[in-house]
């Protein structure tokens, strides 16, 4: 904390004169960039729309009032392909990503130029696609069904998975493989004697942590015909049947909700 | 008989930790590696078994010299160096008989280790070490639910583990409590003399080093600024060592203490 | 685990056996994990139905789809491709400065600690309804109600960035040392005094880092829910996908993966600048 001179007071400031200009300048060019985005986005809404959203949105409420509840019945076949295609796709994902992450984290790699940098590009690439689009493409390849569902599933998590894993990794402690290392161990005994128990918690409670938002993933993928409950809510909405639509939001929510309790019960029993 | 000739070390960074040192100790001899913090004594330690590559100079353990070692006869000149570590460096998760065995590594296969299956001499072995050290029975804790004093007995009885004929020990009590730093090194000492190892202990405590060893070397800087025996230590040398002039209270109020409490241990 | 028996018989001499004690002590408990673990596999593995027909077409498309990857087309649809990843830029940039704003008083409400117990009810609820659904869902009621294009798409990114940021705040505010805000109370401080001087300062460091997360999450989602009509890339991806032109999908997935890939180095070292 910068404090002036002047005469016989001494002025304490939280910054110096430089770093408020710097400050300053920063937040006034941020304002201006979201100023200036919000008016692209303004010029391309009709805000006739806005306005009549709400009138809208209470037409639709309208519509999807009373909840045709029988149709319940022909859901739960939807229902357990979302679970199953979540499962599975973790599942997969987890088994892709475990050695990733050996190869990307800084202190397991086998090459830190040319390995390393692979496995990174491979996790960033997987991550920044949504489960949605890699479900577009695994469409076009295997047709609609659970299985591109469980792909793009799992194709998303690896990244994510292996994100995690490798950091965990990276945070065990260095003691401890040293002293297995100075025991005479071997470089894969000192990974299943030193680095593996250390991150048997992190990657039980990221497996269960990635099936639990792979739950939610899972419910929309058949928005584009990769399976679950998804491909329901895409009928429904084709055909407008919004009263059918309100059902489907109702078993999702349940079984968000559901998976939620799971997942934390889960993590609790393994930490 | 460990020989140390010339041994340099300098980080990456360009800091040089240990300028050039000599050291020979004869085996059976418990030798205490006393200094400042940032003097190398751990960088010095960890040269000798390679956790850090010295920079240049030699080791020799035995007639084997260390640093030129390739991986594989690095791995197995370490089963002749066990190490001991002020955090223990336990693997928390695994219990206290893994960890134990975990000395045995560079003996057995990796699926042997993998399926925890080591030849039942290891484990008769482990067994007896735990009652040497005092942990009879504890075996299936996990290594996480133990006290620290308890966590270092299985450090202790990991480093035996292994048969070495070099035992390098890092701040073994600079997490303990008083009391079980005697315990600790009185430990230390007994099974030395027991198996006739040579060991080479960084410590903090001087009053511990002086009781407890055959020999002391202080290091400043990285240099070796003063080599004797227990008694030779005294307090116009300390200053030496550590600088500064007024701790030396302290200490003498410390060492009176400490052999009193040492009575109460033993018996 | 310390009170399972001891695995080896007490008798002295004999060799004493050693395995490692599994991991959950009773046996029972054990394997009816182990076995209704492997059926619900085998149950889940059967309901997949895997149209080998199918497969073996999907394979000559499949060559088709990497040749087309590996030869991505960036400018016969440039104006195309250069508007949507401009507009997805532009929600990103504005979803996300709006969602901080409303995750901040909410995600204080939320705090326990810190709010009365109406308030932390009504926020918590506030902050679950936000997280409930998906975003695709939510895009998909927000353009029925606001029309197609990306007014819509800021709509769902700002509900879902409340949803995500101010749930971990309200965690993050929980998890703070107590005794600074109690410091600053017994000085004398008001509620937003202490929030100001104890609490934010704590929280700061990580609340920066989950922003910049968030606006790489924003900036990938802007991609997806194009494609029920938010506007932004998605909507370009989805035409082509539409066209079959997997060269130009080829090309926006490449755009949307390199601007992740800058938007993670940027956030990395202004979080090493802030931090």
């Amino acid at each position: 904390m910068p404090v002036e001179q002047q005469g016989d007071t001494r002025i304490w400031r939280r910054r110096d004169r430089k770093a408020a200009w710097q400050h300053f300048g920063v937040t006034l060019a941020v304002a201006a960039l979201v100023v200036f985005c919000a008016k692209i986005i303004s010029d391309q809404t009709t805000w006739e729309f806005v306005g009549s959203a709400p009138m809208q949105g209470a037409d639709l409420a309208m519509r999807m009032w009373p909840p045709q509840l029988g149709y319940i019945a022909e859901l739960w076949g939807p229902v357990v392909d979302t679970i199953h295609i979540a499962t599975l796709g973790t599942i997969l994902g987890v088994m892709i990503a475990s050695p990733l992450a050996f190869l990307a984290a800084n202190n397991t790699t086998p090459s830190k130029v040319f390995v390393r940098p692979v496995a990174l590009a491979l996790l960033v690439t997987s991550r920044s696609v949504n489960s949605i689009i890699w479900a577009l493409m695994l469409v076009v390849i295997f047709g609609p069904g659970m299985l591109s569902g469980i792909i793009a599933i799992a194709l998303r998590s690896v990244g994510f998975c292996g994100k995690l894993l490798y950091e965990a990794i990276e945070e065990i402690d260095a003691h401890t493989v040293e002293a297995v290392s100075s025991t005479g161990a071997s470089r894969l005994q000192v990974l299943t004697f030193g680095v593996i128990p250390q991150i048997a918690p992190a990657f039980a409670g990221i497996s269960v942590y990635r099936w639990d938002i792979n739950i939610r993933e899972a419910t929309v993928l058949g928005l584009v015909g990769a399976g679950g409950i998804g491909m329901a809510l895409q009928g429904a909405i084709d055909t407008l049947a919004w009263s059918r639509v309100s059902v489907i939001f109702l078993v999702i929510l349940a079984t968000v909700v559901l998976s939620e309790w799971v997942s934390a019960k889960a993590r609790a029993a393994v930490i | 008989m460990l020989t140390l000739k010339g041994l340099h070390k300098r980080y990456p960074d360009g800091f040089v930790a240990l300028p050039s040192v000599d050291l020979e100790v004869p085996t059976g001899q418990l030798v205490a590696l006393i200094g400042p913090s940032g003097a190398g004594k751990s960088t010095l330690i960890r040269c000798i078994n390679r956790l850090v590559e010295p920079t240049s100079g030699s080791v020799k353990l035995g007639e084997q010299e260390l640093t030129t070692l390739s991986r594989g006869e690095l791995r197995r000149a370490r089963r002749r160096i066990a190490m001991i570590f002020q955090d223990y460096a336990l693997v928390d998760r695994l219990t206290v008989m893994e960890n134990v065995l975990s000395g045995r590594l560079g003996y057995v296969s990796f699926w042997q280790s993998w399926m925890r299956r080591f030849p039942q001499a290891d484990v008769d072995r482990a067994f007896e070490l735990l009652e040497t050290v005092g942990l009879k029975g504890l075996h299936d804790r996990r290594a996480d639910a133990l006290s620290g004093g308890q966590r270092q007995r299985v450090g202790i009885a990991r480093a035996l583990m292994q048969q070495p004929e070099l035992l390098l020990v890092d701040e073994p009590t600079a997490s303990l409590d008083p009391r079980t730093a005697r315990q600790v090194m009185q430990l230390l000492g007994d099974l030395c003399k027991a198996h006739n190892l040579t060991a080479i202990i960084n410590i903090h405590d001087v009053p511990l080093a002086r009781a407890y060893t055959d020999r002391i070397v202080g290091l400043q800087a990285g240099n070796v600024v003063f080599d004797g025996k227990p008694q030779e230590l005294t307090d116009a040398v300390l200053p030496e060592i550590y600088g500064g002039e007024d701790w030396n209270k302290d200490a003498e109020s410390d060492q009176a203490a400490a052999p009193a409490e040492d009575d109460g241990v033993a018996a | 685990m310390s009170t399972a028996p001891p695995t080896t018989p007490p008798t002295a001499g004999a060799p004493r056996r050693w395995r490692r004690p599994p991991h959950i002590a009773n046996p029972r408990t054990r394997w009816a994990l182990y076995i209704g673990a492997s059926l619900y596999l085998l149950w889940a593995l059967s309901s997949v139905e895997v149209d080998v027909g199918r497969l073996f077409e999907g394979m000559t498309r499949a060559r088709t789809f990497f040749a087309a990857a590996l030869s991505p087309d960036f400018f016969t649809r440039w104006s195309d491709i250069r508007a949507g990843i401009l507009e997805s830029l532009t929600m990103t940039v504005v979803a996300t400065v709006a969602g901080i704003a409303l995750s901040v008083p909410l995600g204080l409400g939320a705090a326990r600690n810190l709010a009365s117990r109406p308030v932390y009810l009504v926020c918590r609820a506030i902050l679950a309804g936000t997280r409930a659904f998906h975003e695709i869902i939510l895009a998909i009621m927000l353009v029925a109600m606001f029309g197609f294009g990306p007014f819509a798409g800021v709509v769902t990114l700002v509900v879902s960035t409340i949803g995500f940021l101010g749930k971990l705040i309200a965690e993050d505010i929980e998890a703070i040392q107590w005794n600074a805000v109690e410091a600053v109370e017994s000085a004398g401080a008001s509620w937003l005094q202490r929030v100001v001087y104890a609490v934010l300062p704590q929280i700061m460091p990580r609340f920066i880092g989950l922003s910049l997360y968030r606006l790489d999450i924003n900036f990938r989602e802007s991609a997806v829910i194009g494609i029920v009509g938010a506007g932004g890339i998605g909507a370009t991806l989805t035409t082509a996908f539409d066209r079959y032109e997997f060269e130009a999908v080829s090309a926006i997935l490449i755009l949307i993966i390199t601007t992740v890939f800058i938007a993670e180095y940027i956030a990395g070292a202004i979080r090493r600048k802030v931090l």
